[in-house]
């Protein structure tokens, strides 16, 4: 099933199957190492909902929902 | 002098091996046009001295950050000797892809593998042999911390710097690197420098590529239509990003022996995860925060430690007698090393001054324009300035200490949401909490901010975050207001001076966010970096710099400062010393610029002597103490006005004794006339207007170029606009002033309100405009 990462819920774990967007923030999500095939654990959420922590290639990295949302995952 | 470059991720060591390399001899400064922070030093352990560049933590060479082009030109342009790549072991793979990007461009390079304890703490092992010969570049393995194996390293790059390197890429995708093949020799037909990695960019459609070589864009067209990939199709951004990792998994990752049981669990619960799930817990964190915060300020302000005073009731001062009475201790309570620090220099100062002062008068007799100068003007001056520099710098270590563990990053993700409201980042909170101290501090924190414009609109609402040193002006007008116009809650006046600081700020953010600072945020996509412990050397080398940096500033632009309004206070037009402020070019200013103030009640409806309030708001431009400490000496003016000339020497005396300055206040407000909308209308005039010299000398370092006019004209626009506020309102409290004044309140609130709406519908127009464009 398809997802994006900004509707996964705590504790979820999925594998990246592209990355929307254009411009600065999908290169940064590139560079960080969302690239197709990785796979994402969501950690867990700020106290206000926003943004998110993720568990990807063995370290933590945290973004807005804005930019989770360019992020489609096949959930595991 | 050979120069070797540092380059790494962010949080990878690389600050720390700069120090540990460089030592005393390093050298903090701002990368030309940005307010990006530039160390350099010498490393002299080698046959000859090498200089030692660190340049910005950066992720990647993409041209979307400052710190991502500083670096970027500084290894293409100023075409370093060597560059020394940083790897945190711990975080292999993500460190890798920089070092896949340095490895395209034709410099000689070695790789500083860091944190390697920690990786074999957790039973990984990773093989440098192995790394070494994939990489084709030498790799040495280092401990930051612990100062093991740098002179290696250096070795390693030495040897490294003697030979030039060709620059190589690292894919496996066989259509791409065909590709690549053929616009590198483009590049070589041109005889740029640097052709793989020019190549690569180009073909990246990397913006500051495009730019500098366009002609080629459209060749790279032709050969990318020939391109198709079967995943990405023709995304060639996402393919070359996605092959640098694949490369990495596949080739580099062979050297890493991971322990099976962290195979087994990828999310395996770390040490940082532990004390995550409590800091960062919707009521524990916020607690959490609110402790620190408390004891940071606790520390740096209090005069009454951990509220212990009252056991000090019967106990005399610390040191009673000498100069340095209540140094440790007084009746109210125990001080806080802050306070302690604060009151050793004041106190040392204020002696010296005397000591000056006695000898002068000895030597030139009293009263000589001389002693004036130096002792009035330019010592008390300086020493108001350096008095603050223990606080500034306590405070300032307090909050570093929270950013070096880690924790700063975590306040940032709480609160992200909620600043993200008023177009800010959570990271803005922690500077605008500091001001409540000092805006010096909370302005240098501001380059924790990434972006620019966010940079700018922080800086400029430090100020209304009401300092320490704005108290005395809330305390002892509303003190008097309280005395003469009988209203009991000065705690209330005090309060709702704060609110309205910190209400100010909020609409002045959103207000450029939305006109002057227009512009999208940076992207919130950053690393929770692994808590560890603050570096105590790190730490004295940052407050060091710090320190210096100030100090420079009191003694130039500050001091400078300081004796002009010393000159405009004490000199007449004749260029005569004057006995009485009112005399004074400073007087005289404020007598022509009085009326301005009406509108914001204490201006021409005064009596002539109004133009105290005009000269004290002046005055507090060296410290903001100084507001009151000029009511003090203009007390006696004011009740020689109201007594026609005659004055009870009892009266002087009963208000220079009291230091808090509400007598002198009192006597203000009757010899002036003014009313108690226009006395907490100067309180709010004061908190939102210009700060001290010595947070305007921060700004203007802080700022990017030309921004500081800017910053000087809004301070002056805010706090006229939010006094004259302040003024109507309070006005629609008052039957005499009811009459005008609920009008025109009205209709200052429509007229605010129509201009956020106009904005709001412009900026809707224009954007939908771009879209359809």
């Amino acid at each position: 099933m398809l997802k994006k990462l900004s509707e996964f819920k705590i504790g979820e774990t999925g594998l990246v199957k592209k990355v929307e967007g254009e411009g600065r923030f999908r290169r940064r999500l590139l560079d960080m190492g969302v690239t197709p095939g990785t796979t994402i654990y969501l950690r867990k959420k700020a106290p206000l909902g926003d943004p998110l922590e993720i568990t990807l290639r063995g370290y933590e990295l945290t973004l807005r929902k804005d930019e989770a949302q360019l992020v489609i995952l096949e959930v595991a | 002098m050979k120069r070797f470059a540092l380059a790494g991720n962010p949080n990878c060591g690389k600050t720390t091996l700069f120090n540990s390399l460089t030592g005393s001899s390093a050298h903090v400064g701002n990368w030309p046009g940005v307010t990006v922070e530039k160390k350099d030093g010498t490393y002299k352990k080698l046959k000859e001295p090498i200089s030692i560049i660190d340049l910005p933590g950066i992720y990647s060479l993409s041209p979307y950050t400052s710190e991502e082009v500083i670096a970027r030109n500084y290894i293409i342009d100023e075409k370093p000797d060597c560059v020394i790549n940083i790897v945190d072991a711990t975080n292999l793979e993500r460190n890798l892809y920089l070092t896949t990007q340095l490895l395209e461009i034709d410099v000689p390079m070695v790789v500083a593998i860091n944190m390697m304890d920690i990786l074999n703490k957790r039973g990984d092992v990773l093989d440098l042999e192995v790394l070494q010969e994939k990489l084709g570049i030498p790799c040495v393995e280092v401990s930051a911390l612990k100062e093991d194996h740098l002179d290696e390293l250096m070795k390693a790059a030495y040897e490294a710097s003697k030979q030039p390197r060709i620059g190589r890429s690292v894919f496996l995708n066989k259509d791409l690197v065909h590709l690549i093949g053929d616009v590198k020799i483009a590049f070589e037909g041109k005889g740029v420098d640097n052709p793989l990695f020019h190549a690569i960019k180009l073909i990246e459609n990397d913006e500051v590529e495009v730019k500098m070589h366009g002609d080629l864009v459209k060749m790279v067209d032709e050969f990318k239509k020939t391109f198709n990939d079967d995943v990405f199709g023709d995304d060639i951004e996402a393919v070359i990003a996605d092959s640098r990792y694949k490369y990495i998994t596949a080739e580099f990752a062979k050297a890493l022996t991971r322990n099976r049981r962290s195979d087994d669990d990828e999310v395996i619960s770390t040490q940082s995860d532990r004390i995550d799930r409590f800091l960062t817990h919707k009521v524990f964190g916020l607690v959490f925060f609110a402790v620190v915060l408390f004891l940071a300020f606790h520390l740096t302000f209090s005069e009454n430690l951990f509220f212990l005073g009252g056991l000090f009731k019967n106990v005399v001062p610390s040191f009673e007698g000498s100069i340095y009475e209540g140094l440790f201790w007084s009746e109210s309570g125990i001080n806080s090393p802050g306070v302690i620090m604060f009151n050793f220099f004041d106190m040392s100062f204020s002696a010296l001054t005397d000591a000056a002062r006695g000898g002068l008068d000895a030597a030139l007799g009293v009263g000589h324009w001389f002693t004036g100068f130096l002792c009035d003007g330019v010592l008390t001056g300086l020493f108001a300035i350096l008095g603050f520099l223990p606080q500034i710098l306590l405070l300032f270590l307090f909050f570093s200490i929270m950013e070096d563990t880690g924790y700063m990053a975590r306040v940032a993700f709480i609160f992200d949401k909620l600043f993200r409201k008023f177009g800010l980042s959570g990271r803005a909170l922690i500077p605008m909490i500091m001001g409540f101290g000092c805006s010096v501090p909370a302005m240098i924190n501001t380059r924790t901010l990434a972006d620019d414009k966010e940079k700018i609109a922080t800086v400029r609402v430090i100020p209304f975050f009401s300092c320490g040193a704005k108290l005395p002006i809330l305390l002892g007008i509303a003190g008097a207001i309280a005395e003469v116009f009988g209203f009991s809650n000065v705690d209330l006046i005090t309060y709702s001076m704060y609110v309205l600081g910190i209400c100010t700020a909020v609409i002045a953010v959103l207000i450029m966010r939305n006109t002057t600072l227009k512009g999208d945020s940076n992207p919130f996509i950053m690393e929770l970096p692994a808590y560890h412990l603050p570096q105590f050397k790190a730490l004295m080398i940052h407050l060091w710099d710090k320190a210096k940096h100030f100090v420079k500033k009191a003694f130039t632009i500050i001091l400078a400062s300081t004796i002009i309004v010393w000159f405009l206070t004490n000199f007449g037009w004749n260029w005569h010393m004057v006995d009485s402020v009112g005399d004074s070019i400073l007087g005289s200013i404020g007598q022509l610029i009085q009326p301005i103030f009406t509108p914001l009640g204490f201006g021409s409806q005064l009596s002539p002597i109004g133009w105290v309030f005009a000269v004290a708001a002046i005055t507090g431009l060296i410290a903001k103490e100084n507001v009151i400490a000029t009511f003090i000496s203009l007390g006696t003016v004011a009740v020689a006005f109201l007594n026609s000339g005659v004055v009870d020497p009892s009266v002087i005396e009963a208000i220079e004794a009291d230091e808090n300055g509400i007598t002198a206040t009192v006597a203000m407000i009757h010899a002036t006339g003014i009313t108690w909308q226009g006395c907490i209308s100067f309180i709010a005039f004061n908190m939102l207007t210009i700060p001290c010299f010595a947070a305007c000398a921060t700004a203007r370092a802080e700022l990017p170029k030309g921004k500081f006019k800017w910053t000087l004209l809004f301070w002056i626009l805010t706090s006229f606009i939010g006094s004259a506020f302040v003024y109507c309102f309070l006005s629609m409290f008052s039957r005499a002033t009811l009459a005008w004044a609920i009008p025109v309140t009205v209709g200052l609130i429509l007229l605010g309100v129509c201009g956020g709406f106009c904005i709001h519908f412009y900026n809707k127009r224009q954007r939908t405009r771009k879209l359809g464009a």
